[in-house]
């Protein structure tokens, strides 16, 4: 399956991507494909704290993902 | 009513509170948000925000729609600017109309802070000798 990963603000500086995309064997949580984004980019793992959203819902790591799905990382929120 | 948008361009703060504007109401409360000149002593040029667009837009719908059940409001407004922005300049306008003023208070500080807390926005402080992504304070 192929899913589609997000990063922003420190996420996306430190991955040097706006998104990065993957193929992943069926039955990958949202936790494994966060080991493959820190196999491929080792400084990802130097953002210090961070949620996941599941197209665009906050998520927990241990859901599963499926065919399509668009994963964003999200550093800790900022605005206002 | 209620209206949320993100903006690449300044905000309209009189258009933002006309919109908000219903003969029901009694009140219309305010907040609006600025770029500071200093943090921790250091001058701030500018702030650079970037959002999770389609997730922001939806947080902020949610929130509202939490406001305007939860306080009785009529209309609320949320706009926030995403790009650079200069120091004095807006980063945010929330605009709440009730039918009376206690509830216009309450409603327009838990949007702005609960928008602070869980929607998907982040700003990068530039300073003279560098730049860094804000993160929360408590």
């Amino acid at each position: 399956m192929t899913i589609t990963i997000k990063f922003f603000a420190l996420g996306r500086e430190l991955v040097g991507a706006n998104a990065l995309t993957l193929d992943l064997s069926d039955g990958t949580t949202i936790e494994g494909a966060l080991a493959h984004v820190r196999a491929q980019h080792p400084t990802f793992a130097q953002l210090p704290s961070f949620l996941v959203a599941l197209n665009t819902e906050y998520a927990e790591q241990s859901t599963m993902l499926k065919n399509g799905d668009e994963l964003a990382i999200i550093p800790p929120v900022s605005g206002g | 009513m209620i209206a949320v948008q993100l903006s690449e361009i300044p905000l309209d703060t009189s258009a933002i509170i006309a919109s908000v504007q219903d003969e029901r109401s009694g009140a219309i409360d305010v907040f609006i948000g600025t770029v500071r000149n200093q943090t921790k002593g250091k001058t701030v040029h500018r702030l650079e925000y970037e959002a999770y667009e389609p997730m922001a837009l939806k947080e902020l719908r949610s929130i509202c729609e939490e406001a305007q059940q939860r306080w009785n409001a009529h209309a609320i407004a949320a706009h926030h600017r995403l790009g650079t922005i200069e120091t004095g300049g807006i980063a945010v306008v929330v605009a709440v109309s009730t039918p009376h003023r206690a509830d216009a208070f309450a409603a327009c500080q838990f949007v702005i802070d609960t928008l602070k807390e869980r929607v998907p926005i982040w700003k990068k402080e530039v300073f003279d000798d560098g730049e860094v992504w804000v993160t929360p304070h408590a």
